[in-house]
C-alpha cells in the first residue's frame, strides 16, 4: 500500500466525484452526517483556496489546514484524494491495523495532513501557534485554516484561543465552523457572535452554498482574524 | 545568590538574541521578567493571558512550523491542567517543546495545595520519549537549559524550584554524578534534595549520586556505582517513589532494594514555609539519616 501523492489520477477531478470517493471507505453510497457536513466547505477549500498541492505540501510557504474536528474524517480524506494528497487505493483500508486512514487522522500517516486529530478543542490553539510561528519567521503571506465544529466549540480551550487570536490580531488565522446545530446547549445569538466580541471578522453562510463558501473564505480583514460560520442541515434532520 | 528562576529569564533572554528558532510562550507567569525580551523579539516571547490549553497547544503548533518552543508556567498550570495537551498537542503530534517549569511540589507553602504540582514528572512518565532535568543550583539550571534549547526537537521538561544547594554540581546532562562513595549501598539524590542528603549522610558509609537529569534514568550510572550490596534509597522532590520503577528496571537481574522516598501522596492540608514541608515529609536532613539509615543497616 502507499498514501504516495498520486496526482495524475486526481487530476480534474470534481466535486461531484467525492461520493464515490466517500463510498471506498464507507462501502455505501450513503454517508453519515459527521462526515458529510463538512464536505462541501472542505472542497472550496482545496479546489478554490488553499495554496497547497502534493508538491507543496513540505513547502514552508504553502497554506496550512488543519482539521481540528477529526470525528468523521471520510470527506476529509475523499478530498485530499481527489486533489492526489493520498491515492484512492488506499481509502478501502480505512479504520484497518495496517491503514494510514484512521477514524481520527494522524499526520504522521498521511501526506498533506496537518495535525492529528479526534481529541476536540485542540486544533485551533495548535493554529494560534501555527500562525505564531509563520509570523516570527517572517511568513506573512501563508494563511492558516482549520476547521471546528460548532458541538467542538463546547471544548474551553477554543474560547481561550479565540480570544487571544482576537486580541493579538493574528490576521492569518482564518476558522471554518461547520454548524449543523449540533452543541448540546446551542449558541445564543449564533456562533459568529463569539468571534465578533472577541474582534474578529465574522461570515455566517450557508455551508452547501460554494459560491458563498468562496466569497466568506475570500473576504478582506485586515489586521483580524477571520471567520467562516458555515451552516448546514441539522444532525437528525 | 539568583534564583534558578531569575537563571531562566536570564539565559533564555539571552539566548533568544542567538538562535532565532527560540520562541517563548507564557501565560502571564514570568511576563513581566520577559518583558525586555520581548520588547527585542515581540513575535518570538508571547504571553497568551492565563490561558494554559492555549500555551501549550501555541507551542505545538510553534514548533509543526519548525520553532524550537519555550513554554513556561508553575508546574501545576504547565504538567497537569493542560496535560491532554501535552500528550497530543506535542507528543502525538510528533513535535517537541521545552516546557520549564517553576514553583514544583513545595515552593510556596502558603499558597497550598493548589499550586503544588509533586506529580508532575509522574505523570510525564506515562508518556513516551520525554527528557526531565531536576536541577538544583542555578548554574546547573543555566547548563541544562542551554543543553534543552539545542537538544533537536526532544520534548524536554525542566523542573526548576525555589529550593536550591548551597553549590553546584558540574552535571553532565544525562549522567548521574558521584558525590560520595561508600560500600553500604548508593542514595540517589535529585536536583534540590542534594544537601539534605549529604547531610544526612555524613559518617554512613554509601555513595552518593546526584542526579540532575532523571529522565532518561541514567541506569548504567547507577549499576556502576552499586557495590556488592545492591541497596538503593532515591531521594526526589517530587511524588515519592516516582523513579522506582526505572531503578527496578536497572537492577532487574539482580535481587535488589529500593526505597523510594519523596513527598507524599497524601494531601498536606498546612500551609508555612518550604522547611516545615520538608520537615512534614520526612524530606529534612535529620528525618533522612533516621530513615536511610534504618533501611541500609
Amino acid at each position: 500500500m502507499t498514501t504516495n501523492a498520486t496526482a495524475g489520477t486526481a487530476t480534474g477531478a470534481r466535486f461531484e466525484d467525492l461520493s464515490a470517493l466517500m463510498g471506498l471507505m464507507t462501502g455505501d453510497e450513503k454517508h453519515g452526517p459527521a462526515a458529510t457536513s463538512t464536505l462541501d466547505a472542505l472542497w472550496v477549500l482545496y479546489d478554490r483556496v488553499l495554496r497547497v498541492t502534493p508538491a507543496t505540501a513540505e513547502a514552508q510557504d504553502r497554506d496550512r489546514f488543519l482539521l481540528s474536528k477529526g470525528h468523521g474524517p471520510m470527506a476529509y480524506y475523499a478530498v485530499l484524494a481527489a486533489k492526489g494528497f493520498i491515492s484512492p487505493e488506499v481509502l478501502p483500508s480505512f479504520g484497518g491495523y495496517d491503514s494510514p486512514l484512521g477514524h481520527h487522522p494522524d499526520r504522521t500517516l498521511v501526506p498533506g495532513v496537518e495535525i492529528a486529530s479526534g481529541s476536540l478543542g485542540h486544533g485551533l490553539p495548535l493554529a494560534v501557534g501555527t500562525a505564531l510561528g509563520l509570523r516570527a519567521q517572517g511568513l506573512t503571506d501563508p494563511a492558516v485554516w482549520v476547521l471546528v465544529g460548532d458541538a467542538e466549540f463546547d471544548e474551553g480551550s477554543n474560547a481561550e484561543a479565540v480570544a487571544f487570536a482576537g486580541a493579538y490580531g493574528l490576521d492569518r488565522l482564518h476558522v471554518v465552523v461547520i454548524d449543523n446545530s449540533s452543541a448540546t446547549h446551542g449558541w445564543q445569538g449564533g456562533l459568529a457572535q463569539r468571534f465578533a466580541a472577541e474582534g474578529w471578522s465574522t461570515a455566517t453562510v450557508d455551508g452547501r452554498d460554494h459560491e458563498a463558501l468562496h466569497r466568506a473564505y475570500t473576504a478582506e480583514h485586515p489586521g483580524r482574524p477571520h471567520v467562516v460560520v458555515a451552516r448546514v442541515e441539522p444532525k437528525d434532520s | 545568590m539568583d534564583t534558578m528562576r531569575d537563571r531562566f529569564v536570564d539565559v533564555t533572554t539571552r539566548l533568544l538574541d542567538e538562535d532565532p528558532r527560540l520562541a517563548v510562550v507564557l501565560a502571564d507567569i514570568t511576563a513581566a521578567a520577559f518583558a525586555p525580551a520581548q520588547e527585542r523579539h515581540p513575535d518570538r516571547v508571547v504571553n497568551v493571558g492565563i490561558r494554559e490549553q492555549l500555551l501549550v497547544g501555541a507551542a505545538g503548533g510553534l514548533a509543526l512550523t519548525g520553532m524550537r518552543p519555550i513554554a513556561h508556567t508553575f508546574a501545576s498550570f504547565l504538567i497537569e491542567r493542560p496535560f491532554e495537551q501535552v500528550k497530543l498537542d506535542l507528543v502525538h503530534q510528533g513535535v517537541g517543546a521545552v516546557l520549564v517549569s517553576a514553583a514544583g511540589s513545595y515552593d510556596w507553602p502558603a499558597g497550598g495545595r493548589t499550586h503544588m504540582s509533586p506529580g508532575d514528572v509522574a505523570l510525564l512518565d506515562t508518556l513516551p520519549d520525554w527528557t526531565v532535568h531536576v536541577p538544583g543550583h542555578p548554574d546547573e539550571a543555566e547548563r541544562l537549559l542551554r543543553h534543552a534549547y539545542a537538544d533537536g526537537d526532544r520534548n524536554v521538561y525542566v523542573r526548576l524550584s525555589g529550593h536550591q544547594n548551597a553549590a553546584a554540581v558540574p552535571v553532565e546532562p544525562g549522567r548521574f554524578a558521584t558525590v560520595r562513595t561508600g560500600s553500604r549501598g548508593v542514595v540517589l539524590a535529585v536536583g534540590p534534595m542534594l544537601d539534605a542528603v549529604l547531610a544526612a549522610t555524613g559518617g554512613l558509609d554509601v555513595t552518593v549520586l546526584y542526579a540532575a537529569t532523571v529522565r532518561p534514568f541514567d541506569a548504567a550510572g547507577l549499576r556502576a556505582a552499586l557495590g556488592d550490596r545492591a541497596d538503593v534509597v532515591l531521594v526526589e522532590p517530587y511524588l515519592a517513589g516516582t523513579s522506582a520503577n526505572e531503578a527496578h528496571a536497572a537492577l532487574a537481574d539482580r535481587p535488589h532494594r529500593v526505597l523510594g522516598l519523596g513527598v507524599p501522596r497524601e494531601e498536606h492540608r498546612h500551609y508555612g514555609s518550604i522547611e516545615e514541608h520538608l520537615a512534614a515529609y520526612g524530606l529534612d536532613a535529620p528525618s533522612l539519616r533516621e530513615r536511610i539509615g534504618t533501611f541500609l543497616w
